[in-house]
């Protein structure tokens, strides 16, 4: 690996020590909330991270089908499947935070809503690539990615309009955040997007030795099957 | 050959195909059939709880329906490598995947006119709402269900166990369709909205997802 990512390592390790500091201990405590809001710092920057991932995952895979890099089809898997890691933690953090605050583990709400249908797409992308059995697993994949990026947008207009007609509880909106709380939430994003980077970069590197392997393993039987 | 002709000759081998075997129809029908009288054991609903909930079954039982024609299309194909043959063929691949697409719409059309009678008679359905609406939205609704159906059946044609992967990848693409058709239908039975903006939701999914079939299924065809 690169002399860079021991550095990226420490940086994470140290960054992460300091947002979660921060956030149980330095940030000041919701008046109407409690101590319980302090989840915000994960979710919150868990979500931004996980769209991120997702809209990488949309360009890569754009980029993939006009130019045929192996490289682009790499970053769709990996954006793709760190992303759904995070937003794994968003669809738990949230459903904990919710139950003390509002007395429900889940509502229909279009924001919570909109991240379950994303989740729903990226699993059936990761499917659609662990089941494939062609060759052109990268094609099929990268023409699904492009499909759900068109999906999202109909998605968003019809859960809003969904969720418009059935009573659902207020969700922040309109309040301003406290600037010592958003400085938390900025630097515990940092610190999130310091560790996707960081995973993701690990995974691109697995991904390139299996791929490697893999290569090794179709040369070898196909010499076997010259001899 | 123009695109027209390779359109018809596939449509009509495939109704052919269809009328001599009815093999998609009859199972389609059949489980469609039993999905109704399973929910009609499980939920036993008044005709005012009905009309809200029916949008949501009568939806849900023809998208179940619906994947066992899907799952038929191109396998059918694969025997005597067909879809091979017509690789090498110099014909494009748009009109085949179109031909599918109406050939599915048929024949999952020819359900909904079943079984839409058999269900307002079991859940004494009455319209509310205007009932003319009612004929967009099947329209436009089994065209989104089976367009990516079409196409995802392609897909997941080059997977292993292609027959659980179509609803795999079906199902969450389909969420806005979905939503759309069951609650246009639930407004309508109802009486107590517009079924308007989920009309025009509907028609803008079917025109974003059919440009887009048809721009990536040679992608698709070509994929072994």
């Amino acid at each position: 690996m690169k002399r860079g990512f021991p550095i990226l390592a420490i940086v994470t390790a140290l960054l992460l020590s300091f947002a979660l500091y921060q956030a149980l201990i330095v940030a000041p405590t919701e008046q109407t909330m409690g101590n319980v809001q302090r989840i915000f710092y994960y979710h919150v920057p868990s979500a931004w991270t996980a769209f991120l991932l997702f809209a990488i995952n949309f360009v890569a895979s754009i980029l993939y089908l006009i130019k045929r890099s192996e490289k682009a089809d790499m970053v769709a898997l990996v954006s793709a499947e760190v992303g759904l890691v995070f937003c794994t933690v968003v669809l738990i953090t949230g459903p904990i935070w919710a139950r003390p605050v509002w007395g429900i583990w889940w509502t229909w709400d279009p924001r919570l809503t909109l991240t379950f249908a994303l989740w729903l797409i990226y699993v059936a992308y990761l499917l659609l690539r662990r089941f494939s059995n062609s060759s052109q697993t990268a094609i099929l994949a990268a023409i699904l990615a492009i499909l759900g990026g068109l999906d999202v947008p109909l998605d968003y207009m019809a859960i809003r309009w969904w969720v418009g007609q059935h009573p659902s509880p207020v969700i922040g909106g309109g309040g301003s955040l406290d600037p010592r709380m958003a400085d938390v939430l900025l630097i515990n994003w940092a610190a999130f997007l310091c560790l996707a980077w960081l995973l993701s970069w690990t995974r691109y590197e697995l991904e390139i030795a299996s791929r490697k392997v893999e290569e090794a393993h179709a040369m070898e039987s196909l010499m076997e099957g010259l001899r | 050959m123009s695109f027209f002709a390779i359109t018809r000759a596939t449509l009509a081998k495939d109704i052919r195909l269809e009328w001599r075997s009815k093999d998609a129809i009859n199972a389609m029908l059949f489980f469609a059939l039993l999905v109704v009288v399973i929910f009609s054991f499980a939920f036993d609903p008044t005709a005012e709880e009905s009309r809200r909930i029916a949008g949501g079954l009568i939806w849900v039982a023809f998208l179940f329906a619906a994947v066992v024609a899907l799952n038929q299309t191109w396998a059918r194909e694969l025997r005597n490598q067909v879809l091979d043959a017509y690789r090498v063929s110099p014909a494009p691949a748009n009109p085949l995947f179109l031909a599918k697409a109406f050939g599915n719409f048929i024949f999952v059309s020819l359900l909904e006119a079943l079984m839409t009678p058999l269900f307002i008679a079991f859940y004494k359905l009455r319209a509310l709402g205007p009932a003319w609406e009612l004929a967009p939205i099947a329209l436009l609704g089994t065209w989104a269900l089976v367009v990516n159906g079409t196409f995802f059946a392609a897909i997941s044609l080059r997977t292993r166990s292609r027959e659980i992967m179509l609803p795999l990848l079906l199902f969450p693409f389909s969420i806005p369709a979905l939503l759309g058709m069951v609650n246009a239908t639930t407004a309508v039975l109802t009486g107590e909205e517009s079924a308007k903006f989920w009309i025009a939701l509907l028609l803008a999914y079917d025109v974003v997802f059919t440009t887009a079939c048809l721009l990536f299924f040679e992608l698709v065809l070509e994929a072994e």
